[in-house]
């Protein structure tokens, strides 16, 4: 059994294949039929491979072969499967599938259908690559492979040039924080002589001390691979633009999978961080700030889909706040709960914008409650499980992270602060979306309700928002355990109040106008904070001022080849030596002759001694 | 041996001159006609020199050259002439400056 | 007299292909194709002969005894002149490379070239031969005398059968590399004396020539004669303003040799001859060459960034990939060779490809302005997605072979000089923006539904096929080139490291 997982990513990039090869001749069931039919063939695999080593928990290696050998590097195509890889692989085979079948039905009258599912396929495939890879270098393979398979589902529909521009602002950003990532693996390899995960742990714990400057480096380096797969500050900017690919890729890799990536790469490499207490704080402080950030955008934004966008943004903030604080298991919890949840919520939005004429402002839509039931519920527990009410998966993780950050010596109240204002954020902007899309009038009719492909995704991954949180991770292995203290119990009953505030505060101002903000709202200060929310914090023209303007400057200015200037001169002094010279040659027979008579003096001159 | 006995110099000394009239000619001249007539002046002061040599020296190469140039002069007259004409035709002048094609 | 008769092989057969051309227009790319596949055949066929091949051992660089094969008859022995060829791991990648590449190049000259075409394939093949002999010739003047053959059928294919300004380009692209071959020429010569001063033989042998002893001064000079022609060929910055125009120019066949296989040409010789002639002034060196390197890298990539002419902006983004094997051969370690041959394999591989979709492009849309592009992956599917794989594969995607490459040039510099890397390293995002805004310019974007265009052929689809594989699998499981390359890496650096005991 355990050989065969070389098996899953191979089967999804197998169909890819073939989609390419012949996606055009085959028939529209067919391609629906291996397009989802290999996903949910690899998550079958996994979940036998799952019962396997839930039996017999003991982390196991496969190396296919060895992929490039110089000297002592030598990494392999080799797989390493422990808890952590386990659930990764569930969540990615198993929402993956979901969201699959859900394309079947949002895509069907899209022209390009087979291009569609084999870069999806090859999405998955890539994913599956990045969370079993034993070492960073096929891990950066996964990592690159799926910042291209999403800059091709961003720019799917490439006849719109905005689309283009927004896949390549993310394929752009990432790739930044990938270069980073790529210097981190160099200074990984020449301090440690290897990339192997496994024995960059052990190695490091040889070689260097806790609180050393390399392994701060090295951290530091991930870390800015991390931020910017993961869309945290300062290179999130990509995320809300990327939300111009297809709904349900939205739900897949800019929610549930590829986003975590950098989670998923500093649990990996806990060991590593566990020797950098600085990284660990930057982590820290890069996910708190972050999901702040995030979370009064998300209040701003009218286009459904931004708000989802910003809404995992700061979700992933959490996951970060929880990594720094030490803990990774609580961050890896929260990872797969958000997978549900927010694949959950795309995938309504999903059903909305198909149902709607492809509609994508809330204040355009309302009163969807009764037209679309099935939708409606979607929304309502993923919203719940977003928001963290008590008893639905989200509520299980966040509570987690809070408590274990309230821990942490010194800062840690002030991360748990934090924390909570993100909580009553997230609950406030979750449910002004419920009540403003949902209740209320009724703006556009809906053409149609979703069919059975739609409903089955969303109701399953219902019933994983809602009972996830119950999940035992089987990663106890993996990290190190957390201290078994507990905070006081007001600490716990503040965490579990504050998201209910947030709902009722919701409640109060937007389904029943009790509570009347416009005054509030309408003063200059507060006018001037929500454009600069509602802009992302204006981080987008920052950037646009301080990188992308001065780059086109450059290329403009060296547009001309100013190195071939110096050639030019030298062109240009021999044309006007040549000038010169060919002055000379005037045709005329008088004058050629005077200057052989004067040349002819010369030299007899000179031959008879007179100079 | 007898009779008037001019050193050679004099007689180098008239070609010379008649040398230099003929470049100065050569020189200064635009007019078609007055060049190939300086041409024959300086051939036929090369031509003096030798006969000169030619009696100085008792051989009689000096004669031999003489006849070469004379026939070289008349082929030269020859073609000389008939670009002459040719350039009379073209340039509708004997302007040697008008024919300057051939310049860079 | 194998490697012999492959260089004649082509001579001939491009002769065969010129007179041809009386049997109709077709004919001659017929017999090119058929003389670079018997080429490749027949080496293929001599090599499954060679018990060496599968266990290569290091060959030492001054003992030809020790190389895969060697050849030497007299030519002119008054001055120690020789007809000497020899062949080792990496002269037999870029041999192999060669042939695959103009198999590659007579393929898309098929329907590009329609006036003189015996003539077009017949100076296809005579710059082919030049290429083999350079890439096999080990008398430093025989290797002159092929880097001039190599030179002039190119700069007749861009001077007859170029775009719009082939006059200029063809005369730009002859005077640098005319120029700084002349400065080797000097060098070579000047070697050749020191050494018959030193020991009263004339000798052009590069087995001989190894460990002259000269001044310090003497060396650097003449290291620098080496050094500027084979960067100029690279190109490296700044001698690689000739490259843009050269490649703009040219027509599609000119262009998938000049970047595939020319080029290399300059990277091959640093490896060496530059280097190994000159271990102690290349040391001084380096430093200077790798900010060289970097300096291209980046450089390339900005200029690559400002193009609106398709074949402009590959043109550059050569200059950009070029640097990286400056900055692999000066970093002189194992990780960093490995990578610069690495990278002459598979950037051979991607810009051919990339030129040959611009050739096609060319062709059909009579234009090479990608603001008047757009959308095309609307009209031809089948090109777009050929073009997407190999713009992605010019950026570095893992699992390309691009990426073998830069990975390993840039993990073995990072051992050398840690903030250089760096610099380096905006290579890879900033090459990212050029590739992703021309597959935007040209493939994406708002189509032109009234344009009638012929997707990707057959023909065009076998080639491109064919360079998509080679590409993966020089990613996915480049060790086969890895191990032919190694032992000949090993023994110049153990050769490097016993000249001035240690690392450049």
């Amino acid at each position: 059994m355990r050989q065969l997982i070389g098996l899953i990513p191979l089967i999804p990039l197998l169909s890819s294949v073939c989609l390419m090869l012949l996606g055009g001749r085959l028939p529209r069931l067919w391609i629906g039929l291996l397009g989802v039919g290999s996903v949910g063939l690899a998550a079958l695999l996994t979940g036998l491979t799952a019962v396997d080593f839930l039996a017999n928990p003991e982390p196991f290696q496969l190396t296919l072969w060895v992929w490039m050998q110089v000297g002592n590097f030598a990494p392999g195509v080799a797989f390493y499967f422990d808890g952590l890889t386990l659930v990764m692989m569930s969540v990615i085979t198993g929402v993956g599938f979901l969201i699959h079948l859900f394309s079947t039905e949002f895509m069907e009258e899209d022209k390009s259908y087979a291009r569609y599912f084999a870069y999806l396929n090859m999405f998955v495939a890539a994913m599956l690559i990045l969370v079993m890879a034993d070492n960073l270098l096929l891990l950066y393979l996964g990592w690159e492979g799926v910042g291209v398979c999403s800059y091709l589902l961003v720019g799917f529909w490439y006849q719109n040039s905005a689309n283009g521009q927004a896949a390549r602002k993310a394929f752009i950003v990432t790739r930044i924080g990938d270069t980073a990532m790529a210097l981190g693996l160099f200074l990984l390899f020449t301090e440690l002589g290897t990339l192997n995960i496994q024995a960059l742990g052990v190695a490091a714990n040889e070689t260097w001390q806790v609180g050393d400057k390399l392994p701060l480096i090295a951290c530091l380096l991930l870390l800015a691979g991390a931020v910017g797969k993961s869309a945290q500050l300062p290179l999130h900017t990509w995320l809300p633009d990327a939300m111009a690919g297809p709904t349900p890729v939205s739900a897949l890799i800019h929610a549930a999978t590829m986003v975590t990536a950098g989670v998923y790469l500093i649990a990996r490499t806990h060991e590593l961080y566990l020797l950098a207490p600085i990284a660990m704080i930057a982590v820290a402080l890069v996910g708190l700030s972050t999901s702040l950030m995030a979370a009064f955008t998300a209040l701003t934004q009218r286009d459904i889909k931004r708000i989802l966008a910003y809404s995992t943004i700061s979700q992933i903030g959490y996951m970060f706040l929880a990594l720094g604080v030490g803990a990774w298991s609580a961050g890896v919890f929260h990872l797969m709960t958000h997978a549900f949840f927010k694949a959950l919520l795309f995938l309504g939005s999903g059903a909305i914008i198909h149902c709607l004429h492809h509609e994508h402002d809330i204040f355009k839509m309302g009163g969807l409650r009764t037209r679309m039931p099935v939708t409606f519920w979607s929304f309502m527990i993923g919203s719940a499980a977003l928001a963290a009410l008590p008893m639905t998966s989200g509520f299980f993780s966040k509570d987690q992270i809070l408590l274990q950050a309230y821990q942490v010596d010194g800062i840690g109240p002030w991360l748990w602060l934090g924390g909570l204002l993100g909580a009553l954020l997230t609950a406030i902007y979750s449910f002004r979306l419920v009540f403003v899309v949902f209740f209320g009038k009724a703006n556009t009719e809906p053409d149609r309700d979703t069919g059975w492909r739609m409903a089955l995704p969303l109701s399953l991954l219902c019933a994983l928002a809602l009972f996830g949180g119950w999940i035992m991770l089987p990663v106890a292995e993996v990290f190190p355990t957390a201290s078994g203290l507990h905070p006081a119990h007001w600490v716990e009953y503040v965490s579990i109040a504050v998201p209910i505030v947030g709902v009722v505060i919701a409640y109060l101002v937007f389904y029943s106008g009790q509570l009347r903000v416009d005054g509030l709202l309408n003063m200059p200060l507060m006018q001037s904070l929500q454009r600069f929310w509602y802009s992302g914090w204006g981080l987008d023209a920052l950037y646009d001022r301080l990188f992308v303007r001065p780059y086109y400057a450059l290329a403009a200015l060296f547009k001309g080849e100013p190195v071939d200037a110096v050639y030019g001169l030298i062109v240009a002094i021999n044309q006007t030596l040549n000038g010169w010279l060919a002055e000379g040659q005037s045709g005329q027979m008088r004058r050629y002759l005077i200057s052989m008579v004067f040349g002819l003096i010369v030299v007899l001159a000179i031959m008879l001694g007179a100079f | 041996m007898d009779g008037l006995n001019i050193p050679l110099s004099h007689i180098l000394l008239v070609s010379s001159l008649l040398f230099s009239v003929g470049m100065l000619g050569l020189m200064m001249r635009r007019n078609i006609i007055f060049i190939l007539m300086s041409l024959e002046v300086m051939l036929n002061s090369t031509a003096l020199a030798f006969v000169a040599a030619g009696a100085h020296w008792g051989q009689p190469d000096g004669q031999i050259v003489f006849m070469l140039i004379l026939s070289v002069a008349a082929a030269e007259v020859a073609v000389g002439l008939g670009l002459v004409l040719q350039i009379q035709r073209r340039f509708k002048s004997l302007d040697m400056d008008n024919a300057n094609r051939m310049q860079g | 007299m194998l490697m012999i008769n492959l260089i004649l092989i082509l001579l001939v057969g491009g002769l065969l292909a010129m007179l041809s051309e009386r049997f109709g227009s077709h004919v001659p790319r017929m017999v090119a194709l058929a003389v670079v596949l018997l080429d490749l055949v027949y080496l293929l066929l001599a090599l499954s002969g060679l018990p060496e091949l599968g266990g290569l051992q290091a060959p030492v660089p001054g003992d030809p005894q020790t190389w895969l094969m060697h050849y030497r008859a007299e030519w002119i022995p008054a001055f120690g002149i020789s007809f000497e060829f020899a062949l080792d791991g990496i002269s037999l990648l870029m041999v192999l490379l060669t042939l695959v590449l103009g198999a590659v190049a007579v393929s898309s000259s098929w329907t590009d070239v329609t006036t003189k075409c015996g003539f077009f394939e017949a100076n296809l093949l005579w710059t082919l031969a030049g290429v083999l002999g350079v890439f096999m010739a080990l008398d430093l003047f025989l290797f002159f005398l092929f880097w001039e053959v190599m030179l002039i059928p190119m700069y007749f294919m861009i001077a007859i059968w170029g775009h719009e300004q082939r006059a200029y380009a063809a005369m730009k692209f002859f005077i640098f590399t005319q120029a700084s071959g002349l400065l080797m020429l000097v060098s070579v010569l000047t070697l050749a004396t020191i050494h018959q001063s030193n020991t009263g033989v004339w000798s052009f042998s590069y087995f001989d020539l190894l460990n002259t002893q000269m001044a310090a001064q003497t060396a650097y000079w003449l290291m620098l004669g080496f050094f500027v022609a084979f960067v100029v060929k690279l190109p490296g910055f700044p001698f690689h303003t000739w490259l843009p125009d050269a490649h703009t120019q040219a027509p599609t066949a000119g262009s998938v040799i000049l970047a595939g296989v020319l080029l290399k040409t300059g990277a091959y010789g640093l490896i060496r001859f530059a280097v190994p002639l000159f271990p102690e002034a290349s040391i001084d060196f380096a430093p200077i060459a790798l900010w060289l390197g970097a300096a291209g890298v980046v450089y390339g990539a900005v200029l690559a960034f400002a193009q609106t002419d398709f074949k402009r902006l590959i043109a550059y983004s050569s200059v950009s990939h070029m640097g990286f094997v400056l900055l692999g051969v000066y970093a002189w370690n194992q990780l960093a060779l490995q990578g610069a041959v690495m990278q002459m394999v598979a950037h051979g591989f991607s810009t051919a490809a990339l030129f040959m979709i611009a050739g096609s492009l060319q062709e059909r849309l009579h234009t090479r302005d990608m603001r008047e592009m757009g959308g095309l992956w609307h009209n031809m599917p089948r090109m777009g997605a050929v073009a997407m794989f190999f713009i992605i594969a010019s950026l570095g995607l893992p699992g390309l072979g691009n990426f073998v490459a830069e990975f390993l040039v840039l993990l073995g510099l990072f051992q050398v000089d840690p903030w250089l890397t760096m610099i380096a390293a905006l290579g890879l995002i900033t090459g990212a923006a050029y590739s992703l805004l021309l597959m935007q310019r040209s493939f994406q974007g708002e189509p032109d539904e009234s344009r009638r265009l012929n997707d990707f052929g057959t023909r065009e689809m076998l080639t491109m096929a064919l360079m998509m594989v080679a590409l993966i699998g020089l990613g996915l499981y480049p060790q086969p080139v890895l191990d032919m390359a190694q032992p000949v890496l090993d023994g110049l650096l153990q050769f490097s490291a016993t000249v001035v005991g240690g690392q450049l």
